[in-house]
């Protein structure tokens, strides 16, 4: 049995695996060089790299918390709330564009109350950095509240009858206890980000993010063109995930 | 003598599936109290209440004459210990009996005296830098005690501290508590489901009975308060008389005997025992355990007296007699045996039981 079982799992592996190191081959050093040097690509790449850490950022500051709560305690409607935040998860990337368009467009509420702050979301940084809120939000709070859920509630208790405030106990005690967990959720969601297309196209077309410089080399000069984009994309992306990962997991004792 | 005096009055606290009710204790400063109860959420809850963790619904509590029902736990000066230490597992062994000095805004060089201080007291200077997932459950316990008593709490709550220990370990642990009670005087409430460690260490013993009511709802309330020998000999209902049973306990001197024995002096009379401790002692013998007859005995049993019956107490098929040596012993027997042998108060008889019958603690 664990034979063939490990024949149909690695079907699987390689389904990923392959077409991956296919691009990533196919593409000389030559061709990636001179991708490198091209100002449009690295423009592209280091916006789509911002935008999602500040999506990831705003996660964090919003997420954490609303993480805590639906780790401990108990309110009317909780699972409705972790049923919205699953939600991005499922609905179709474009058309989470289309509705926050339809709250954060130009001639929205939302729209002209920020653009009185002078921020505008459609053609814009905000625009790219909500769409990639939007669509990954959820792994950040669903791992945030697993590693709030794995901190056993008395070390709180504890913490608190040891002269701590609720805001102390926190920092202190359940804070850095869930961190590796909310450090990851933050590493998925970033990477998230980044390879978001969908929501963020129809928000921003421009400026460019990665994935859809990508696409446009593709629709414009075809597949030749498209592809030492693709292979950078997907190096980079590991790198950066496999070090994240590296730092990630060297915290554990 | 640092702790505070504690009032309980009239304290009930609500939860969804458990309750307590009117419950009133008077615990004297520097007391060391007993609650005991069967195993279940009661006790912790109570505790719990005590420290800040769960609002009463009505009732105050009062430490030190100062009434803290409406206190946060970080102002009570109340320290926890809880069954399986709850230590944090991010922090070294030093770093959790630190945790409450870095709160009080401590400097390094008292926190550094107050620890060592500490765990000199209970032998743990040794563990300081190690992690807690490294430690024993004998040495995780004294962390966890040492780092409620560094800051020095008014009141310590211990929540079945030596329940997850083995048997061994939990000896040790227990004479420590003792030692340690003794030593600094805080006024202590333990909670456990073992009695042996409630007569042991309890100068005074509150006896907790849950009840079912319908639906999966419990409660709990206080059903005697008393010294242990009040509670033992003296059970104010049949719930506390079952659930501390019929045993013979008592209070005793051991010394060191010849052939690996100790004896044991428990009112003038001597009992020879097989156990490792010394000095002040408590001592039990099963009931079950003890031979009851007419006659002199001639069996290899070590402890062989002579006594009078002083009280007959008719259980249907078992009967348990009260045999007055002095002390007084109880022995189980059957109503056969009862019949057969003819006895009746003021009968003479002999008991005799084997040393290794005899538990010390």
């Amino acid at each position: 049995m664990r034979i063939s079982f490990v024949l149909l799992g690695s079907l699987l592996i390689l389904f990923v695996a392959w077409p991956l190191a296919r691009t990533v081959t196919a593409t000389g050093p030559a061709a990636l060089w001179r991708t490198l040097l091209d100002e449009e690509v690295r423009a592209s790449i280091l916006l789509t790299f911002y935008a999602s850490l500040l999506a990831t950022i705003i996660a964090f500051v919003c997420g954490v918390p609303l993480a805590y709560l639906l780790a401990r305690v108990d309110f009317p409607g909780k699972r409705l709330v972790e049923g919205i935040i699953d939600l991005p998860i499922v609905v179709p990337h474009s058309a989470a564009g289309i509705a926050l368009l339809m709250v954060f467009g130009r001639r929205t509420l939302l729209g002209q109350a920020f653009g009185l702050f002078g921020l505008r979301f459609v053609s814009a940084l905000p625009g790219i950095v909500i769409a990639m809120l939007f669509v990954s939000l959820s792994f950040l709070v669903n791992a945030a509240r697993e590693g709030f859920e794995a901190v056993d509630p008395r070390l709180e208790k504890v913490a608190r009858t040891l002269g701590a405030s609720p805001w102390r106990a926190f920092w202190r005690v359940s804070f850095p206890l869930a961190w590796r967990s909310i450090l990851s959720g933050m590493i998925l969601m970033w990477a998230r980000g980044i390879s978001e297309f969908g929501a963020v196209v129809i928000l921003a077309y421009h400026p460019m993010v990665a994935p859809v410089l990508l696409y446009e080399r593709f629709e414009s000069f075809g597949l030749s063109y498209a592809r030492p984009i693709a292979t950078l994309l997907i190096l980079t992306c590991l790198a950066t995930f496999t070090a994240l990962r590296l730092i990630a997991g060297r915290k554990r004792r | 003598m640092r702790g505070g005096g504690v009032e309980i009055k009239g304290l009930w606290v609500e939860l969804e599936e458990f309750r307590l009710c009117d419950i009133n204790l008077d615990i004297a400063a520097g007391e060391y109290f007993i609650v005991l109860g069967p195993t279940g959420a009661g006790k912790t809850v109570l505790l719990e209440t005590i420290a800040g963790l769960h609002r009463p619904r009505r009732g105050r509590i009062l430490l030190a004459g100062e009434d803290i029902t409406h206190a946060p736990p970080e102002r009570r000066g109340i320290g926890f210990v809880y069954q399986d230490y709850a230590l944090f597992p991010h922090l070294s062994v030093a770093g959790n009996m630190a945790f409450g000095l870095r709160l009080r805004g401590m400097g390094r060089g008292e926190i550094e005296r107050r620890v060592a201080a500490i765990g000199r007291l209970l032998g743990i200077e040794h563990l300081l830098h190690r992690m807690p997932e490294t430690l024993s459950g004998g040495e995780a316990q004294r962390v966890a005690l040492a780092r409620a008593l560094v800051v020095e709490p008014r009141l310590l709550l211990l929540d079945e501290p030596l329940s997850a220990l083995d048997p061994e370990t939990r000896e040790a642990l227990q004479r420590e508590l003792g030692r340690v009670h003794r030593e600094l005087g805080t006024t202590t409430i333990h909670v456990t489901h073992d009695f042996e460690e409630a007569v042991a260490l309890g100068d005074k013993i509150a006896v907790l009975k849950e009840d079912r009511l319908d639906g999966a709802k419990r409660e709990g309330r206080i059903v005697q308060v008393g010294r242990p020998e009040e509670i033992f000999r003296r059970p104010a209902n049949e719930f506390v008389a079952r659930f501390v049973g019929v045993r013979n306990i008592f209070r005793g001197e051991a010394h060191p005997a010849e052939e690996g024995y100790k004896l044991i002096s428990i009112e003038g009379l001597e009992i020879a025992a097989v156990t490792g401790l010394e000095g002040p002692v408590h001592v039990s013998v099963r009931p079950e355990d003890i031979v009851l007859s007419r006659g002199p005995l001639r069996s290899s049993a070590r402890n062989a007296f002579q006594g009078r019956v002083v009280g007959i107490s008719d259980r249907g098929t078992v009967v348990y007699v009260s045999v007055r040596v002095p002390p007084d012993f109880v022995c189980m027997i059957t109503r056969r045996s009862l019949e057969e042998m003819g006895l009746r108060e003021g009968v003479e008889v002999h008991i005799a039981f084997k040393a290794s019958a005899v538990h010390v603690f």
